[in-house]
């Protein structure tokens, strides 16, 4: 990157190496933990002075640090080590080389002319490639308010494949008046911010650096708010990623694919329901029903994912032992933590059970319960997989009742959100019409010995129908309606 | 019960597989005639237990818990198949009820050697024992008036074995003799014809006997009394000789001729076993064809009545055959049965696992135990009617219904061939008709979670014990299920390759002579190197047609086969297209004639798929491009500054050397961006997309993993002409692409450079690099498996696995220290067990057992290895 600024005879554009404390007629290297950092200047006349800082970033030693820390294979750090942007992009790296290289000039201090730093000065800084997820469009909307007039041009990522369209790689100029020290505050904060890239280790007293470096400008910043939070939730992320994901990375990594793309179990923020009353909320209300109703005390939750229904069952006591299953270890270590396994009492905890397990094999450990849930299930297998589905929960589990919920795609067309034509969900490998979901539901009825009825969840469209077609099998000659049940138990109850 | 007075060096029969209850007062010689009699191993003392759990021997307060212990390692020992013995009191009846109940859980015999001495002999025995000191007087008074009283009920309590030993002398003198159990017959290995259920369709068994190539003897009344067949093969009976059809005393004849001339075995079926009690004159209902037994024998000979009910009496509930790889009986068992002695496992041999209900035709309902058998023996049976015999799980049943005008069959073992006659007629009209029982085909049923899930052994043909942790298989578990292919369709997963060892060739970190190096140090000297395509790793299995799919690997909706990649998810998203691509694939095997040379209706490939970015284009786009984007940004410009501050003679730090850096620099990054551009193109339905098959991995019952290279790319060459000329024919691209190779002589230095430059100019071109394999493709050396390929990747290709600049020097020394043992190690692993997989797909071993090892490799793919190599 380069800093210049424009002068004349009064104030030479020269000021510029007081103010940054390197001479604009020597070349310099320093040493940083990943690499040197090179300063020296291209031009520098009293009409006009550059500054230019090079980072060299060492890419083995990068990778070895990395691993130093035991995080060899973490998925930002494994294929992705010496494949790296970080030595050539404007990334937190260079931030870092800043604040080594221009220490004294960030404080805005200049012992040979102390009046320089309060000045306003006429820069122009240039930034070849900065990382920018959110594109020229956060750039602007970050460094605008500072007072900066932006030119941000997204670079394309390879001009032979225009198919492939532009990189998160912004060539940025800034131009504007303002105090050198600030801006070289605003870059400190604002590169790793828009970089907003998880492989970088985040020391613990960065809050203090960000107070610092943000004094004077980050409040009252209208993104405030994101700036704070890409700035200091990079730590985390980073270690969560190295605990949870190692073998499913490598899995994805033989693949030559990301990471993202096979461990994607634990995410709800994909699906584009709407707010007000969470559908999630009603299916969960209307599956307690309807348990209630068969009077089941012994429960499997298939498919549990972070284990929002399994917490719903414990809070009833009639729920004498609930099973938690799912393909993700991921989604049971998420669904252990929120309902708190490792605090809860004795007694609370024996009727509790988080256990890894697969529909596509059948698992003898589920046989014997009362009734089992596939809440929002069926649709994430491949179709060409359901009859393993189908043995291993009416075949081999087999409890007196299986409660099946999924979208029922008619609905679609009332989100205005979701574009025409689009699921859910990305991973919904089908969403089914009320007609072939009561067909598939009344073959495996039929096949297994069940009944089966349909109730519907969520406003029940006269056109289109509700938005979730939730389907209840029962064991045995056709059980009597649900709601009926349910109103009897509701009156036991009191 | 056996008093073995008289005799100077009694043996005390003990069968090898029971649990041996040492019954006698403290201080009668029990730990001294164990330690003589039995290994240290086998002896589960309550003294030692004592010790185990509370420190000190003699502690009275620890007995509960210290028997806990000890009855827990019991089970263990005796579910692993092993002779325990327990050296305790155990004078009171409640301690040896414990160690029968514990005994028939394992279905093992329990077996009481009884050490009744003198009162004296104890009691000085005792005093001479320091620890004893403090042992109440009362103590050997109550537990011999215990021991009387127990004396006479052992047998009661279920010991079938009952031993006494009444002096020390006796005591000194006896020895152990280990009984084989009857049911094992390991040492017989046949060859065997196994004969299902005959149920008096004496005309039906004389057929199929000759049929087997056997030889009939008759009585002078023309009544077959013997068959021995000429290769001295021996027949095996399932049980139901009798009952229902025309002439069971004719088929008891033969059947008992047999077996006493040494020419067959026999098991009991459910029908021997009420037609004894008949015999025996027991009330029994004539019915399920009874009734006709009992009219034909009025015409037999009291000897002949009395010669039956000591046959059906002599008759062993099952038998292990063959080393163990063979069971035999009649309504099939569980693996944890085979080879144990209970009345449960006699029982369950006999009739089968049912449920306790019954159907609506009033027959019981049996569970289909078979379903979930995982074991490796084979198990033959019969007992159910079924329309056809066919093996699910490694276990076959043989009763095809011939009294009910079906089929008698028989299978040969080893050979695993059938052979059945038609039923003459309907001897008897079946209650529940045969067709609506029984499991046949390969829709076996799903697979089982314990097939797969948390730490496994998988045992290999070629590298033994191969270990799965939990976490991989926790792994493999997550995307097998989501994302793989129907595993009914995913037979192999490819292994994993090891590059060639670093090079300190100037500028190379691997290169070509490393692995020549590595292959003559295994004594392996014909090689090939083959062109290593650059794409993604493909698995493609193609079938004749849709039908043979559905037959043969119980593919649904029309689907003709499979292409997914080495973590076996499907290649193309839609399946309209797989099929497409399968279309063409199968046109150019059905123009290279290879259906009929391989005989076979499917194969199984090895293969890249090309271009590299139909795969990994989300991977390209996030990272290669991205830094090719990055890096071509910035050094123009940084180049540009340091030029300009190099003109103004900037002092200080040497700039010109910065500025020839940084256009060094600029230049790897280029070749970096050149070479991941190779690997892309676009693709449009098929249109681009191109197949390197390297390897036919499989083709009906014949795994070709072993078949040299020359036949492997002489069949593959003769595929890629034929999909060429049905192209050209067809107006369309070619989908296959011939792999490029040259053989090499490893040792011979002409030979050896010849490779390295043919190596040298296909990387300069864009290639990818090469992979070395031993020409005989599946070789063992001295330290077992030998790598099946070597790979050795180009200098520019490089760049995309260890960055732009990897070739700078200060860069590639510090790379130069790479580990390859773990990358080495998995490859060798994976590889067994992707052999593993094809020789269980060749034998037509069940769907678990093929699963087993696919899903290993999966697992086995999520350990921690350096991710370029």
């Amino acid at each position: 990157m380069t800093i210049s600024t424009t002068g004349d005879a009064r104030s030479p554009a020269t000021d510029l190496g007081f103010l940054l404390h390197k001479h604009p007629e020597r070349a310099q290297r320093f040493a940083t933990s990943y690499g040197d950092a090179h300063v020296f200047y291209p031009e520098a006349s009293p009409a006009r002075c550059t500054a230019a800082l090079l980072l060299d970033v060492d890419p083995v030693s990068l990778v070895r640090r990395g691993r130093g820390k035991g995080r060899g294979g973490a998925p930002d750090t494994a294929l992705a080590q010496y494949v790296n942007d970080r030595p050539y992009a404007a990334s937190s790296l260079l931030a870092v080389a800043l604040r080594t290289v221009f220490a004294t000039a960030m404080k805005g201090r200049c012992d040979a002319k102390p009046e320089l730093p309060l000045r306003d000065l006429p820069l122009r800084v240039e930034v070849p490639a900065l990382p920018a997820r959110g594109g020229p469009a956060l750039v602007r909307r970050l460094l605008e308010p500072l007072g900066w007039s932006v030119e941000a041009d997204a670079l394309p990522l390879d001009g032979q494949f225009p198919e492939w369209g532009d990189s998160h790689y912004v060539r940025l100029v800034l131009t504007g008046e303002l105090r050198l020290s600030d801006a070289l505050r605003h870059l400190y904060v604002l590169l790793p911010v828009l970089d907003d890239a998880k492989h970088y280790w985040v020391a613990p007293d960065e809050v203090d650096k960000l107070l610092q470096a943000g004094e004077g400008w980050l409040p009252g910043h209208p993104e405030q708010t994101l700036i704070t939070r890409r700035y200091l939730t990079r730590r985390r992320t980073l270690t969560r990623d190295a605990m949870e994901r190692l073998e499913l990375a490598r899995l994805a990594e033989a693949d030559d694919s990301e990471a993202e793309e096979l461990d994607n179990a634990v995410d709800e923020d994909a699906d584009t329901e709407e707010k007000p009353v969470p559908l999630a909320v009603r299916r969960r209300e209307a599956i307690l029903r309807v348990l209630n109703g068969q009077g089941a005390r012994r429960v499997l939750d298939l498919g549990c994912g972070q284990g929002q229904l399994v917490g719903a069952l414990l809070k009833e006591s009639r729920f004498t032992e609930v099973v938690g299953v799912d393909v993700s270890v991921r989604a049971l270590n998420e669904a252990a933590r929120r309902l708190r396994l490792e605090r809860m009492p004795e007694r609370q905890a024996a009727r509790v059970k988080l256990t890894q397990g697969s529909l596509a094999y059948s698992d003898v450990r589920l046989k014997g319960y009362d009734a089992a849930v596939l809440c929002e299930v069926v649709e994430h297998v491949d179709p060409s997989r359901l009859p393993a589905l189908e043995h291993a929960v009416f075949g081999t589990a087999a409890p007196a009742s299986v409660v099946v919920t999924t979208p029922n795609v008619e609905y679609n067309v009332r989100w205005e959100s979701l574009p025409a034509g689009r699921s859910r969900h990305p991973d919904h490998r089908f969403e089914w019409d009320r007609e072939q979901f009561r067909a598939w539901a009344d073959s495996v009825a039929g096949r297994y010995g069940y009944g089966v009825e349909y109730v519907p969840v969520g406003d029940d469209d006269p056109e289109v129908g509700p938005p979730t077609q939730m389907a209840v099998f029962r064991t045995g000659p056709a059980a009597e309606p649900a709601t009926r049940r349910t109103e009897d138990e509701q009156g036991d109850r009191r | 019960m056996t008093a073995a007075t008289d005799t100077a060096s009694p043996l005390l029969g003990v069968p090898d597989l029971s649990l041996v209850v040492l019954v006698g007062v403290t201080g009668s010689g029990k730990s001294t005639f164990a330690r003589r009699n039995f290994l240290p191993t086998q002896v589960l003392s309550s003294d030692f237990c004592r010790g185990l759990v509370a420190d000190d021997e003699n502690d009275q307060g620890a007995t509960r818990d210290a028997f806990d212990v000890l009855h827990h390692i019991a089970g263990k020992r005796l579910a692993a198949g092993r002779l325990t013995v327990v050296d305790a009191t155990n004078v009171q009846p409640e301690a040896r009820g414990r160690l029968v109940k514990l005994a028939r859980e394992h279905d093992v015999l329990p077996v009481a050697i009884v050490l009744d001495m003198p009162e004296k002999v104890c009691a000085e025995r005792n005093a001479q024992r320091p620890d004893r000191a403090g042992m109440g007087r009362h103590v050997l008074p109550r537990q011999r008036r215990e021991l009387r009283r127990s004396m006479g009920k052992l047998q009661r309590e279920g010991f079938r074995r009952v031993h006494v030993l009444r002096s020390p002398e006796e005591a000194g003198a006896a020895g152990i003799a280990i009984e084989k159990r009857y049911n094992d017959l390991r040492h017989l290995s046949g060859p065997f014809d196994i004969v299902g259920d005959v149920h008096g369709c004496r005309a039906e068994l004389e057929s199929l006997l000759r049929r087997l190539g056997y030889e009939l003897l008759r009585d002078g009344q023309g009544r077959p009394v013997d068959a021995r067949h000429p290769e001295g093969r021996t027949a095996v009976f399932v049980g139901d000789l009798v009952d229902r059809g025309p002439d069971s005393p004719g088929v008891l004849r033969l059947v008992m001729g047999m077996t006493g001339a040494g020419n067959a075995l026999c098991v009991p079926g459910n029908h021997e076993n009420k037609f004894g009690r008949f015999l025996k004159g027991r009330n029994v209902k004539l019915t399920h064809g009874l009734a006709e037994t009992a009219a034909q024998l009025e015409g037999e000979s009291e000897e002949f009545r009395a010669r039956a009910a000591a046959f059906v009496d002599s008759l062993v509930s099952h038998y292990v055959l063959d080393g163990g790889a063979l069971v035999v009986c009649h309504a099939g068992l569980i693996e944890k049965y085979h080879g144990r002695t209970s009345g449960r496992v006699r029982a369950f041999a006999m009739y089968g696992d049912t449920t306790g209900e019954t159907d609506e035709y009033g027959l019981p309902v049996r569970y289909p135990w078979a379903e979930e058998y995982r074991g490796r023996a084979a198990v033959v049976y019969g007992h159910t009617p079924v329309p056809s015999a066919s093996w699910v799980n490694n276990t076959i049943c043989l009763d095809t219904g011939c009294v009910f005008g079906g089929r008698l069959t028989a299978l040969r073992w080893p050979e695993r061939e059938l052979e059945s006659v038609e039923a003459e007629r309907v001897w008897y009209e079946p209650v529940r008709p045969v067709a609506a029982t029984g499991t046949s085909g390969h829709r076996e049923r799903p697979l089982d979670l314990n097939d797969v899930a948390g730490r496994r052994i998988v045992e290999t043909a070629h590298h033994g014990r191969i270990s799965v942790h939990e976490e991989n298989s926790a792994a493999a578990l997550e995307v097998m299920s989501r994302f793989a292919v129907d595993p009914h369709l995913l037979l192999y997963l490819p292994p994993t390759m090891a590059p060639c060892a670093t090079s300190s060739e100037e500028g190379f970190l691997e290169h070509p002579a490393e692995a020549f190096a590595a292959y003559r140090a295994e004594g392996v000297s014909r090689l090939v190197c083959e062109e290593k395509h650059m794409g993604s790793r493909a698995v493609v299995l193609v079938c004749r047609d849709a039908e043979t799919a559905r037959r043969r690997f119980g593919a649904a909706n029309g689907t003709s086969g499979a292409v997914h990649t080495r973590t076996g998810r499907p290649f193309f998203d839609e399946p309209a297209l797989t099929e497409e691509f399968l279309a063409r694939l199968r046109e150019a095997v059905a123009g290279s004639g290879l259906w009929d040379e391989l005989a076979t209706d499917w194969l199984l490939f090895d293969a890249e798929l090309l271009p590299w970015s139909l795969k990994a284009s989300g991977l390209l786009r996030r990272q290669y491009a991205a830094v090719g984007a990055a890096a071509g940004a910035v050094f123009p410009p940084a180049v540009a500054a340091l030029r300009a501050a190099v003109e103004r003679g900037v002092g200080g730090e040497d700039v010109a050397a910065l500025l020839e850096r940084q256009r060094e620099r600029a230049e790897c990054t280029w070749a970096f961006t050149d070479a991941y551009r190779r690997y892309c193109w676009p693709v449009d339905g098929l249109d681009g997309v191109r197949l390197a098959p390297f390897q036919i991995l499989a083709a009906e019952g014949r795994s070709l993993a072993a078949v040299p290279h020359g036949g492997q790319l002489a069949w593959l060459d003769r595929l890629v002409d034929a999909d060429r000329g049905a192209a050209a024919a067809a107006g369309r691209e070619e989908l296959l692409r011939a792999t490029a190779r040259v053989t090499v002589e490893a040792g011979d230095p002409e030979s050896e450079a010849a490779a390295v430059k043919w190596w040298l100019e296909t990387t300069a071109s864009g290639g990818e690099g090469m992979v070395v394999k031993p020409l005989d493709a599946f070789v063992r050396g001295g330290n077992g498996l030998v790598q099946p390929g070597v790979k050795c990747r180009g200098q520019e290709y490089l760049r995309i696995v260890y960055g732009p600049e990897y070739t700078r020097p200060e860069h590639l020394s510090r790379l130069r220290s790479r580990s390859l043992g773990h990358k080495r190690s998995l490859a060798l692993r994976e590889y067994a067990l992707g052999l593993e997989a094809l020789d269980r797909l060749a034998a037509a071993e069940p769907l678990w057992r093929v699963h087993e090892a696919v899903f290993a490799v999966l697992a086995l793919e999520s350990e921690p290895v350096d991710p370029r190599l």
